[in-house]
């Protein structure tokens, strides 16, 4: 089992689809919303993700084709 | 040793020990240094600083490791420059910039990893890591190789082969990763989690962004102990930014200043430019963007450090700049005419938002102004091939010569 710390950013037109729940029921992948903000525009959430790392893998894979940004929770790693 | 007490989340202000940690595991804040400044202001004086040696451990007091076991290799120190010509164009007698492309691998990077991979080794790191397209692998590997360490650096598989150099001349692992912006992103986040590397810029990260102080004390001892009245910063994580004025509070809390009243600006490309998005649009939440930008020691486009920047744009009664890829190249063009300073890309986003900030009046002209030029222009040449003017190829001859130069029209006037 690994835990993965992500945080998903989520365009105006997403807003109101319950993604987290979702990905919840379609892999086996434990969700845990530890910091979020949301508007009527734009919204973010920083999720803990637990399970096997390939399922987790698949459900970022599969949030991501559903128009979802990942980022990892402490920002780009990549610098300059 | 050091005066560096403990680690404190930003956010919720839950307290750790000094170690290799970087988030707060409650609320994911991010963590900080805090040091024992009563105890700092009984030993530190102008005197003694002025005494250190041209390095930033020039200013071992306030740093979180202990500068007896530094891995120097001369970072820090850089000139401060009265730009009287550049001021002359812009309207800002009161002009001054900060040099920092003269660093051992010529980027301002140097500092924070100094810090960094000293902190790592006292912590019995043997291995140094980072993800970089550029400045932060140079430095990384350069202090890697000083301290004997092995460094292990990623870079995206399509680098230019002139980037690699800069970092494989100092032999370190050079892992080239394949895919695009967010999948290397991800997999160097996991990498930094799941390795006991110390992580420049993850898992030290508190101790790496305090190297960024420094500018920050050196502008106010070369100012004569005093802080600045603007400061204009490029934008890339926001650290540096957030940073520089942390270097003015900590003289001021320990008596070597007056009270700092410096307002802090920044500096951003248009085509990475989360912070100056959210500035303009008046959020205090940035989203993240995908970068497309010249400047690319500046593409951040989830910036660490963004709600803080955007936060100390608020409090300091700050601007930021926000400027293109074109207005990039004019910016490199008008540093290295007026002042011959040869700045990378970073340092054109930097003159170019200055110029807008002073034509949109945010910047005063009576306003003691610092701009900070932060890496080498021979890091990113690509962008100015086009933009330069060509040589005059002549045969050896004097008619020659006398030909070709009399058919040069006159220089245009700059700016």
């Amino acid at each position: 089992m690994s835990v993965r710390r992500v945080r998903f950013t989520f365009p105006e037109e997403l807003i109101k689809e319950p993604l987290i729940y979702q990905l919840g029921h379609e892999f086996k992948v434990v969700t845990n919303v530890r910091m979020a903000d949301v508007d009527e525009h734009t919204g973010w959430v920083v999720l803990e993700l637990e399970g096997d790392a390939e399922e987790i893998e698949r459900s970022i894979q599969w949030a991501q084709s559903k128009g979802v940004r990942i980022d990892p929770v402490v920002g780009d790693v990549v610098e300059g | 040793m050091s005066y560096a007490r403990n680690l404190r989340c930003r956010e919720c202000h839950r307290e750790y020990p000094l170690a290799a940690i970087h988030v707060c595991e409650f609320c994911f804040g991010p963590l900080e240094v805090v040091y024992d400044y009563d105890a700092i202001r009984k030993v530190v004086s102008r005197e003694r600083i002025e005494k250190g040696p041209a390095s930033l451990w020039r200013y071992r007091d306030f740093l979180p490791c202990d500068a007896e076991q530094a891995i120097d290799i001369g970072a820090g120190f850089t000139p401060l420059i009265h730009a009287k010509n550049l001021g002359k164009v812009l309207g800002l007698p009161k002009l001054y910039l900060k040099n920092d492309t003269v660093n051992p691998t010529w980027s301002f990077k140097d500092r924070v990893v100094a810090v960094a991979a000293t902190r790592a080794r006292e912590l019995g790191y043997e291995k140094l890591a980072c993800a970089s397209t550029g400045n932060l692998a140079n430095s990384v590997s350069a202090h890697a190789a000083a301290a004997g360490m092995e460094a292990i650096v990623f870079i995206p598989h399509d680098l230019e082969a002139n980037k690699q150099l800069g970092s494989s001349i100092y032999n370190p692992t050079l892992v080239k990763v394949r895919g695009n912006y967010d999948a290397v992103n991800r997999l160097c986040a996991e990498l930094a989690g799941s390795h006991n590397w110390a992580f420049v810029n993850v898992n030290v990260r508190p101790y790496y962004s305090e190297g960024s102080k420094t500018l920050g004390f050196e502008v106010a001892e070369q100012l004569g102990w005093r802080a600045p009245d603007h400061c204009v910063v490029p934008i890339a994580s926001g650290s540096l930014f957030v940073k520089i004025r942390k270097g003015f509070d900590e003289l001021y809390k320990t008596g070597l200043i007056e009270e700092p009243k410096t307002r802090m600006s920044g500096a951003q490309a248009a085509g990475c430019s989360p912070v100056a998005t959210a500035w303009k649009e008046g959020s205090m939440n940035f989203r993240p963007q995908r970068p497309n930008t010249i400047a690319k020691s500046l593409a951040i486009g989830n910036p660490a450090d963004g709600y803080y920047s955007l936060v100390q744009l608020r409090d300091t009664n700050g601007a930021c700049g926000c400027v293109t890829d074109e207005e990039i190249i004019q910016g490199m063009k008008l540093l290295a005419e007026t002042e011959g300073i040869f700045a990378e890309t970073a340092g054109g986003v930097t003159i170019a938002s200055l110029k807008q900030l002073v034509e949109q009046g945010k910047i005063h002209p009576e306003e003691t102004t610092v701009a900070f030029i932060t890496g080498a222009g021979f890091k990113t040449v690509e962008p100015l091939a086009e933009a330069l003017n060509p040589a005059l190829e002549i045969d050896a001859t004097m008619e020659s010569f006398e030909e070709a130069y009399s058919a040069l029209k006159p220089r245009e006037a700059i700016a």
